[in-house]
């Protein structure tokens, strides 16, 4: 690990002008992609803002027909939720599977989405629920958030504050891991709100994480596994690794689709 | 039994120290003034080192020095070897080419390593070798086994053609064509058995200690066998003379082989320990595990059965290309070679066996034995032929195994090995009614209403362990002798210390061998402890490997302990004033036939040391005694894995719903402690079938240099076991014992991938059968509707 300085803020400001002061500085939230690679010395950051001692960052609230979670609300948190397994279990299933119990209680929701790895879990979910993301500075559409591997929305200085997640009558999310990583090889979440209805695969996609629009269109009619039988997605634009083929991600978000139907209308 | 005698399942006793953090690994010692090594490692497969330049390295802060290839060869530090000769089959010795601590010229894989350095701290010292800039011409590489001895490969090493090491050969080729040739049935597979890396869960460390005022090195090292790493550092690197030199080899955490080894960085930090006049440490990352212990595994091979009209085996023909790497590791040449084509009679009568094995270089990490060690690939080509033999002939595969197992022994194969005992049959009788066989259909059924194909495989294995007489190994090449030592130490206060040449690395042998020495002496079991790991402790010892330290180094501590009761004896005949043949010995008590006369065992003891009941002529004072122990023949453990697999029909995913492995181990000291060594040998073997697989890319880049790529096997991808015993005593140790070690890895891979291709309805699938794997096979062949 290089060298770096390091700021424990207590609010938001404090951290948006830390980081304001330290261009080459990183916002540290779970740190569990981040300390890894800088120990591995393929980061390095001047400085690390150490988000977890600023007020107001973490929680479950029920806000009207939403769920707001704080951005520094711990993977174990969220699963655990009393209020999420009632109103959204489909979203507090989510976190559970994400790595082990350490790196669960550890890792958090902002840090996750902030990240956009193109196998978390957590992007599928803000997709597939049509979140809005609240930073300090505005609120992003879960649809303009997510552009690319890696690549969010996000403009400098800016810090995520807390995601707000729709409640969805009907939600769900299938996830088949990485053998190794355990990340998810293909994740898919769906949700019907009204006349709303989402696809959202994560794991597959070279360029992280997109919306199935054949699929969506197909449960218009009937949000149930049977009317999506048959259909498949195009292999292009899927990843290809050692783990697997883009053949074969293509086949499982399918298979991991119909499931997640299954479980969401069960 | 005793509650902490043979056989009885005492705790280990060692376990206090490990699961409270207590151990003492080779990271957990330290020296005043020591000094931290940092390797500077290629990233290229294959390349020329044009120039290497170390200036602004040694500016950075807290450096101490920056050493280099060309360095070690000015101070004439010698290559590093492989110890056991193969011939090839036309005579000619094996072509092995220099292996040098740092590469002064050329890179041969990417982790080659070509300059050290040395700086106060970790930190530093890992700054520093950022700054070390060295000059690459990059040339092509080859890593494919199969490939590397192709007109246009890249040639290697400049003095070794077609990058071939030796084309060995066993068996008689023409006996052998003319029983395939009536044959009337001839089963063909290729078998690619997949290139694995050991993860012991602590990483190699070296720390270097140089004494100037005596001209004396200490090295403590992961090592599996310290005195024969003292030998090969001493004889062959020529670091320091033997009685120049310790070794120690402190807690070890985890070997599977892989810590067998002499490597290069315990040459280098003795030899910079002495330049830079520190103590030097050098602890491996987890990358830098994968880039450069030993790997195992890699061969490529087409195997083919001979079957006669009476669904008898008649012959056996295997041609295999086994990957050995950039160097050739320690015992490199004999994984591929003695350990594997030996055991390719497995558990049958097979008149006629014939194998070829071609050993090439490759721009990859040396090959050498891990867990099993040329027996898991033997098994698996055997295994396989036979499953699919079964299948192809419409044969139950119990039934077909049942009709050409041995049934006589002692069994000459036609490839060297003389089974001693042994009785298949009872263990594949006991595995399949443990396993339920008769049940099977009805699950398949069950599990075809869930949308899940279901399948059955055995694994009727056998093993050479209890390695090995050394007259029979020196005569197939082998450089070292592979007996054991021992030395029993009775204190005057009548507890015990037992200086063994086997290490321990996870087998619980402070525990086993006390076991061994109460049961014998009739003292408590915390009486006894167990010396190891240390050359200025313990006489000359060859380590653990093989599955060597019940039958070999326990045989040893039982000659020993042989030794120690007639000397006792003597004494006890001193005390009681009878004659030494009037004395009997029996649950720590020395008795005189025909007399209520007793003494204990304690009173003995001291009795030996203080020697006030003898003269100095009648008898030497003490009570401590030496044993060299060599075997008369290798031991066969054998058995019988069941292996039921489920799997997603829509995903290809594979769950292991049911495991059986009944196991002769011959005599067992602990069953516990065998039981949990069988769990690890088939998570191991599990790993291998399903999971793990070192990948290289085309340019030699390794892919899966972390746990992120590379898939260990973990709990919840393996059932709960069922386990059983059955027993038949080797004639060949005081013991009648065989060894356990490695069964699990060797049984596994075979039982797996026979449930898994029963289960598909195809046989063209390789290891790793990941979910990938299975799916692309259902694409190729869609399996039957069950």
């Amino acid at each position: 690990m290089y060298n770096f300085t390091f700021h424990r803020p207590t609010t938001v400001r404090q951290a948006a002008g830390l980081l304001a002061r330290n261009p080459e500085g990183k916002l540290l939230a779970g740190g569990h992609s981040l300390l890894p690679v800088m120990k591995q010395r393929l980061a390095q950051p001047s400085a690390l803002v150490d988000l977890s001692q600023v007020e107001g960052l973490t929680g479950v609230e029920l806000k009207g027909r939403s769920v707001v979670i704080g951005a520094m609300t711990r993977h174990a948190d969220v699963a655990n939720s009393e209020i999420l397994k009632e109103v959204l279990p489909g979203l507090a299933s989510t976190p559970g599977s994400i790595g082990d119990p350490q790196v669960r209680n550890r890792g958090t929701l902002g840090g996750s989405i902030a990240n956009n790895d193109p196998n978390a879990d957590y992007p599928a979910a803000c997709l597939g629920l049509g979140a809005t993301i609240i930073t300090n500075k505005r609120r992003i559409a879960a649809d303009d958030f997510f552009q690319g591997m890696f690549t969010t929305a996000l403009e400098e200085g800016e810090i995520i504050v807390k995601v707000s997640f729709p409640i969805a009558k009907k939600a769900a999310y299938e996830k088949f891991k990485h053998p190794a990583s355990g990340f998810a090889l293909v994740g898919v979440f769906v949700s019907k709100r009204g006349p709303d209805i989402r696809v959202a695969v994560t794991g597959a996609g070279s360029n992280g994480v997109f919306r199935v629009k054949s699929f969506e269109e197909a449960l218009a009619k009937r949000f149930s596994p049977k009317s999506i039988e048959g259909l498949t997605i195009p292999t292009s634009g899927m990843n290809s690794d050692i783990h697997a083929t883009p053949e074969y991600r293509a086949h499982l978000v399918g298979v991991l689709a119909r499931r997640a139907l299954a479980k969401a209308t069960a | 039994m005793t509650a902490t005698g043979i056989g009885a399942p005492v705790r280990r006793k060692e376990d206090f120290r490990f699961v409270t953090g207590q151990g003492q690994y080779t990271d957990d010692v330290t020296r005043p003034g020591e000094t931290r090594a940092v390797f500077v490692r290629s990233p290229h497969a294959h390349a020329r080192i044009k120039k290497i330049d170390v200036a602004a390295a040694k500016k950075m802060p807290g450096v101490v020095d920056v050493l280099t290839g060309a360095q070690l060869a000015d101070d004439k530090v010698g290559n590093l070897i492989c110890g056991w000769m193969i011939h090839s089959k036309d005579g000619s010795p094996m072509k092995m080419s220099a292996h040098p601590a740092l590469a002064a010229s050329k890179v041969n894989c990417v982790g080659d390593a070509v300059a050290v350095v040395i700086a106060e701290t970790l930190g530093q010292a890992r700054d520093a070798a950022e700054k070390v800039v060295v000059d690459y011409e990059v040339l092509p590489a080859v890593v494919d086994p199969a490939k590397a001895q192709a007109k246009d490969a890249p040639q290697i090493h400049a003095d070794i053609a077609k990058n071939t090491i030796y084309q060995w050969h066993l068996g008689d080729q023409k006996a052998v064509e003319a029983a395939f040739k009536a044959a009337k049935h001839v089963t063909r597979l290729d078998i690619v058995n997949n290139r694995l890396a050991p993860n012991a869960m602590e990483p190699r460390a070296a720390l270097a200690d140089y004494d100037a005022g005596n001209d004396h090195l200490t090295l403590w090292n992961t090592s599996q066998n310290p005195h024969v790493a003292r030998l090969v550092i001493s004889a062959f690197v020529g670091i320091a003379p033997e009685h120049k030199l310790r070794v120690i080899a402190p807690d070890v955490g985890g070997g599977f082989g892989s810590k067998i080894f002499i490597y290069p960085e315990e040459v280098v930090c003795l030899w910079a320990a002495r330049k830079v006049k520190r103590p030097v440490k050098w602890t491996s990352d987890r990358t830098e595990a994968f880039l450069t212990d030993a790997h195992g595994r890699d061969h490529v091979t087409h195997a083919e059965l001979a079957v006669n009209a009476d669904g008898k085996i008649t012959a056996l023909r295997a041609k295999t290309i086994a990957n050995l790497g950039a160097y050739m590791s320690t015992f490199s040449s004999s994984v591929p070679t003695y350990l594997y084509a030996t055991l390719l009679s497995g558990q049958y009568d097979i008149p006629q066996i014939y194998c070829e094995v071609d050993a090439v270089y490759t721009n990859t990490v040396p090959v050498d034995a891990y867990r099993g060690a040329g027996r898991p690939e033997a098994t698996f080509v055997v295994e396989r032929l036979v499953e699919v033999a079964a299948r192809q002939l419409g044969l139950d595969p119990a039934e077909f195994r049942k009709r050409n197992f041995i049934r006589n022994f002692p069994h000459q194969t036609p490839v060297i090995m003389a089974y001693d005992a042994g009785d298949y049959n009872a263990s594949l009788k006991k595995a399949m009614e443990l396993a339920d066989v008769k049940g099977f259909a009805k699950r398949k059924r069950e599990s075809a209403r869930h949308g899940k194909l279901r399948g059955l495989g055995y694994s009727t294995y056998i093993e050479a362990c209890g390695i090995a007489p050394s007259q029979a190994v020196g005569s197939l090449g082998a450089g070292v002798g592979l007996w054991e030592s021992a030395e029993v130490r009775v204190n005057p206060t009548g507890n015990v210390e037992v200086l063994t040449g086997s290490h321990a690395h996870g087998q619980g042998h402070e525990t086993t061998f006390a076991q061994l020495v109460s049961e014998r002496l009739g003292i408590p079991f915390d009486s006894v402890s167990i010396v190891h790991g240390d050359t200025d402790k313990v006489q000359f010892g060859m380590g653990t490997y093989g599955s060597r330290s019940g039958a070999v180094g326990m045989s040893a501590i039982v000659k020993a302990l042989d030794k120690i009761e007639a000397k006792a004896k003597k004494v006890a005949g001193f005390m009681m004033e009878a004659a030494e043949a009037d004395i009997d010995f029996k649950d720590g008590k020395f008795t005189v036939k025909g007399t209520d006369k007793s003494v204990a065992f304690g009173d003995v003891a001291l009795n030996a040391y203080i020697a006030h009941k003898f003269t100095g002529a009648e008898l030497e004072p003490g009570l401590k005694e030496t044993s060299f122990y060599d075997p008369t023949n290798f031991t066969f453990p054998a058995g019988c894995h069941i292996c039921e697999v489920e799997i997603d029909g829509e995903t290809g995913k594979s769950e292991i719903v049911n495991w059986t492995a009944v196991d002769d181990f011959g005599t067992v000291i602990n069953p516990m402690i065998v039981e949990g060594q069988v769990h690890g040998g088939i998570a191991q073997g599990v790993g291998q079938a399903l999971l793990e697989g070192v990948v290289y890319d085309a340019s030699g880049q390794l892919v899966t240099a972390s746990f992120m790529d590379y898939t260990m096997p973990r709990a919840h991808d393996l059932p709960s076991f069922h386990v059983g015993l059955t027993e038949t005593k080797s004639p060949s140790n005081p013991l009648g014992m065989k060894g356990c070690g490695e069964a699990g890895a060797i049984a596994a891979p075979a039982a797996v991938m026979n449930a898994i291709t029963d289960a598909l309805g195809t046989e063209d699938i390789a290891m790793p059968a990941t979910a990938s794997a299975v799916w692309s096979a259902m694409q190729r062949t869609p399996p039957k509707a069950a």
